[in-house]
């Protein structure tokens, strides 16, 4: 009997494509777009001019403020523009934009293929060291890497997990990475735990990843203190709070951090990201990136340097098929749908999904007939439809007593219901909308 | 690039539930008590079956195309299932005025007048069922006694169903064991061998339906559990109080509206509450209610009334009971 | 048989008597004095509840207007300056002068004018597809087209049009609540002062964005180019963000402005039909 989280929850199908699809290294487009924005907290402000010269990996942006990360150059080249850019969202915001030369690195990163296994650093240097080199979660929230590695004083901390779940149907990225560099993976699972003080570190994994899961726990023998946990399928599973209920038993309060029961979560991603940020001192400028769908004619994972136009993904993969309706910026479940592939990948692009056309589009909406299938499905123990009503009019001082702050937008609501309403849509806007009212209220 | 993209807030995946397929899904779960009732009662149980369900739909429609001037939703199968149950509350035998009058009252008042599906608060098979009950109690209680299979529709012989001979005869002071050799045994109830509503009788037929819609997670176990344990429990306490004023709860289980109220009316969605907790409180509300007014009550059989009672709480047990909250009991910090 | 009739009269007789004692009782102890004015003011104005004068309905409206000292600052903008005289009668106060305002429309983004570039397939909501992306179009000030707006409208005022996919304001019945100005959340609809037939001259359009991509992003744009601040010889014009406005109670409707806007931004509406219409630049208004 595998583990999980105890209420709610879905099981779409899963759709992992490429989940035997090798990661390889997409080449290098001939311009960059990098969003000064890629992260959760402030943008980074440019340190580089229109037409400076830069080398891969050189900073090109600093973290400004606390919660903020700094921002390398994906490529060498010339600085061509600094402007506001449409990013996915249609919006503008500023963004760099390189045109490519060659590919000269900056000298001090290690670019060898070599296991670095011993950790030299100290606490604060992994912390520095992580800060330095924009890291940010990979799972799909950008939070600042080094915000999470820090426990404030006062707090503790005793375990870390690490999210291999990747319950997000179609995504294989984090599944190939725990494949193919395993013991990168488990090197950086040792550094974020030195990082943080703790001696014991638990990787949970779906049980749809069996070769994932027997290569870790392969490894992790060799390494004090991790071990791996099978989990059921089960979406979300990838869910912070139900990860860690799954595989502590432990229950984040609602409204609270993993910290409150002593923990920290990771992605597995981030993890990689970690070892080579402190034992090759590489920035963040590049990530897998899963390229999917149903008629794409050679999806696979790909890793790609962050500004890479998602149109040049596209092509990779076999170009855009002509029944194309959606592209998913992210997982199925909880990405974001493009309205143009022209932009570029961010830090926190996990894949890119192709949906044929009778597939793109919602189903018609009928009236709710309360058959109560969204509360059973939520994992947060809130009721959707009560939720959905209350935002779309207007009622947000009840639904912020219905706790709708503790939606985490997992969409297992909206997928699972029969009438097909469009709950999610409307929670997300009470949310939002609830929690400017709750900051409006504390600043008075 | 000439596809223009479709953009829209996540999930981009919905499951392939739909609102039509559950009801489509309750229609098949109907399907072997409406076999059984042909078998028992002949034509007569189709007859009035075609009539409550065409009757139902062409309401529905009518209302909405003429009256309301909005797009219709008959295709959504809901007021086929209407239909269907109304015709399920009926003798067999029934003119068939009454049944559409019937299937005029449980889509025009009970449902369309709330604004159709999903805002009705009370089951509107049973407004109507009990509507005819009060308006027509002559020809909705003469029971046509099952005779096999046959052709004739309103010339069937009619008797008293079991409930209705307990009832009698325990207001004439007679005992209950000499009642129960006047009624057929357990084992004939469990399959439908007595007088009653055309859908209500084979208890072996709605149990089928009822695992079925479980199997197709149509509905959960908790409101059918919760009525019928409730009932037995009641019954059961009175029968071991006083086994010669009271009949035994098996034989409650088995007659009357019992399993049909239990499996198909009780479990609508939209007049049942949606958290399991608040499905149980319902559900024992239904089997307690049922089980007064078949003891005390005027009426021998009372799980009409004691559904549509209980649908009146639904409002009040959706805003009290709530699901537990992940991370509730936690004190933070 | 009359005895049960007599029991049964006295009885009702009796409950009827008691349930009267105990509603005056109650009545009496739970009497909350009012001012008598608020019935009075309640009485004249429009009773739509809508809440344009700032306050939640008409009858806080009343209070407030009894309450304060002046009526400085306080308008119906539904019952307009006649509902507002009579209250001040009532209250012996001075009236303040208001002048009336309609609704308008400032985006001209029709699919003719500015080409879609997706096509949106949430919940029919404004707000929902604000909050989600740019929009339909390039241009990401522009109207969404899910009619929030009509359906904020309580005086059955607005529609959308299938074709335009813009809501049209019906002048008549627009009284100026300005429920549509908060419930979009573009901000594109603006209130401004009613002229005699209701004509209007406006810019209709909020992109902010430089001349090119504005233009680039729907043809009808304004793209700030300024043409209009220097031909208005009543300063009615001012320039922010690539973005022209005209103030209405400055506006002397001479129309010199539109006819210098070189991208037909300028909306000019129910005058009579000019002789001569300024070429190449013809603007379809669906009223």
């Amino acid at each position: 009997m595998f583990k999980t989280f105890p209420k709610g929850g879905i099981h779409p199908p899963e759709n992992k494509i490429t989940a035997d699809k090798s990661i390889t290294v997409l080449p290098l487009p001939s311009t960059v777009t990098v969003p000064l924005n890629q992260h959760i907290g402030a943008p980074a402000t440019p340190v580089v001019e229109k037409g400076s010269a830069v080398k891969t990996g050189q900073l090109i942006a600093e973290a400004k403020g606390f919660v903020s990360a700094s921002i390398h150059s994906p490529v060498s080249g010339k600085v061509s523009k600094i402007e506001p850019v449409a990013d996915s969202t249609g919006y503008k915001q500023m963004a760099i934009i390189i045109d490519v030369e060659g590919d000269e690195w900056i000298e001090t990163t290690d670019r060898s293929a070599t296991l670095v296994k011993e950790i030299t650093m100290t606490r604060e240097q992994i912390v520095e060291r992580c800060r330095d080199c924009g890291l940010v979660g990979l799972g799909g929230a950008t939070f600042p890497t080094h915000i999470k590695m820090t426990v404030p004083s006062g707090r503790k901390c005793d375990m870390l997990i690490i999210n291999g779940v990747e319950c997000e149907p179609y995504l294989t990225s984090d599944h190939r990475l725990m494949i193919e560099k395993g013991p990168e993976v488990l090197t950086g699972v040792t550094i974020i735990m030195k990082a943080l003080g703790v001696t014991q570190a638990v990787i949970g994994i779906e049980a749809n990843k069996p070769d994932a899961i027997s290569t870790l726990d392969g490894l992790s023998k060799d390494f004090a203190g991790i071990s791996v946990v099978a989990l059921k399928v089960k979406y979300p599973q990838g869910g912070e709070k139900q990860l860690i209920k799954a595989c502590t038993g432990r229950e984040v309060p609602s409204g609270g951090l993993p910290l409150d029961v002593g923990v920290v979560v990771q992605n597995v991603g981030t993890a990689f990201a970690v070892y080579e940020a402190v034992q090759k001192n590489k920035p963040l400028i590049e990530r897998v990136v899963t390229v999917t769908g149903k008629s794409v004619s050679r999806p696979g994972n790909f890793l790609v340097r962050i500004g890479t136009p998602v149109a040049k993904l596209i092509e990779a993969a076999g170009g855009m098929p002509d029944d194309t309706g959606k592209v998913v910026n992210g997982g199925p479940m909880m990405g974001k749908a493009l309205a143009m592939t022209d932009v570029p990948v961010t830090k926190g692009t996990s894949g890119i999904i192709l949906f044929p056309e009778p597939e793109s589009r919602r189903d018609e909406i009928m009236p709710c007939i309360r058959c109560g299938k969204c509360s059973s499905a939520c994992a947060m123990g809130l009721e959707p439809w009560l939720l959905s009503v209350l935002s779309e009019k207007a009622m947000f001082e009840k639904a912020e007593t219905e706790k709708i702050t503790d939606c985490m937008e997992c969409g297992a609501c909206a997928y699972t219901c029969p009438a097909k309403r469009p709950l999610l849509d409307y929670i997300r806007l009470g949310k939002t909308t609830v929690i400017k009212m709750v900051r409006e209220r504390i600043t008075k | 690039m000439n596809n223009i993209l479709n953009v829209s807030p996540s999930p981009h995946q919905q499951s392939s539930e739909t609102t039509r397929k559950l009801m489509f899904g309750v229609v098949i779960a109907l399907l072997p008590a409406l076999a059984a009732s042909v078998y028992y009662f002949g034509t007569g149980a189709v007859i009035v079956t075609l009539t409550s369900v065409l009757a139902c739909v062409a309401t529905e429609f009518l209302i909405q195309k003429y009256l309301l001037k909005t797009k219709t939703s008959i295709s959504d199968g809901s007021a086929i299932v209407t239909g269907l149950l109304l015709a399920f509350n009926v003798p067999s035998n029934l003119p068939l005025f009454i049944i559409v009058i019937g299937a005029v009252i449980s889509i025009g008042v009970a449902k369309m007048t709330f604004g159709g599906l999903g805002n009705n608060p009370f089951n509107p098979a049973l407004v109507g069922r009990v509507f005819l009950l009060i308006s027509f109690p002559v020809q909705m209680t003469s029971w046509p006694v099952p005779s096999g299979f046959k052709t004739g529709y309103t010339d069937a012989v009619t008797g008293a169903t079991p409930l209705g001979i307990i009832s009698e005869g325990v207001k004439n002071g007679e005992s209950i064991s000499a009642l129960m050799d006047k009624v057929p045994s357990h084992m004939q109830l469990f399959y439908g061998y007595m007088g009653g509503s055309m859908g209500e009788i084979a208890a072996a037929a709605l149990i089928l339906g009822g695992i079925f819609m479980i199997w197709r997670k149509i509905i959960t176990w908790h409101i059918p559990v919760a009525v019928l344990a409730s009932a037995a429990l009641f019954t059961g306490i009175l029968w071991l109080a006083d086994p010669t004023k009271f009949a035994d709860p098996l034989f409650h289980l088995l007659t009357g509206g019992m399993m049909l109220g239990a499996i198909f009316m009780a479990t609508d969605y939209v007049t049942s509450p949606m958290t399991p907790k608040g499905m149980i409180i319902y559900g024992t509300g239904i089997g307690v209610i049922t089980v007064l007014i078949r003891t005390w009550g005027a009426y021998p059989e009372g799980v009409s009334f004691a559904i549509l009672i209980m649908n009146a709480f639904v409002p009040l047990l959706n805003m009290y009971i709530k699901p537990r909250r992940f991370g509730k009991e936690v004190r933070h910090g | 048989m009359s005895s049960t009739v007599l029991f049964t009269v006295i009885m009702l007789s009796l409950l009827g008597l008691l349930a009267a004692v105990i509603l005056y009782v109650v009545a009496q102890k739970f009497k909350v004095v009012e001012d008598p004015r608020i019935d009075l003011v309640n009485e004249v104005l429009p009773g739509a509840n809508c809440g344009g004068c700032g306050f939640t309905g008409c009858r806080a409206f009343s209070e407030v207007l009894v309450r304060s000292d002046s009526f400085e600052g306080l308008n119906c903008p539904v019952g307009g300056s006649e509902a507002m005289g009579k209250a001040a009668v009532i209250l012996d106060r001075q009236p303040v002068a208001v002048e009336p305002k309609i609704a308008v429309l400032r985006c001209n983004g029709t699919p003719e004018h500015s080409q879609r570039t997706s096509n949106y397939d949430g919940a029919m909501n404004c707000r929902v597809a604000h909050a989600l992306y740019g929009g339909t179009t390039a241009c990401h000030y522009g109207c969404l087209g899910c009619g929030d707006c009509v359906t904020s409208c309580k005086f059955d005022a607005m529609y959308m049009d299938p074709v335009t996919q813009l809501p049209v304001i019906i002048d008549d019945k627009c009284v100026a609540c300005g429920a549509c100005v908060k419930a979009c959340p573009r901000n594109i609809i603006e209130l401004r002062k009613r002229n005699r037939k209701d004509r209007k001259i406006y810019i209709s359009c909020v992109n902010k964005d430089k001349g090119g991509p504005a233009r680039k992003a729907c043809i009808v744009a304004c793209i700030g180019c300024g043409k209009c601040l220097k031909v208005c010889p009543y300063d009615a014009i001012t320039m922010a963000d690539n973005l022209a406005f005209i103030d209405s109670f400055k506006c002397k409707l001479c129309r010199k402005c539109a006819a210098e806007c070189p991208t037909g931004a300028i909306l000019e509406i129910n005058f009579p039909v000019k002789e001569e219409k300024p070429a190449g630049h013809a603007v379809t208004e669906v009223n």
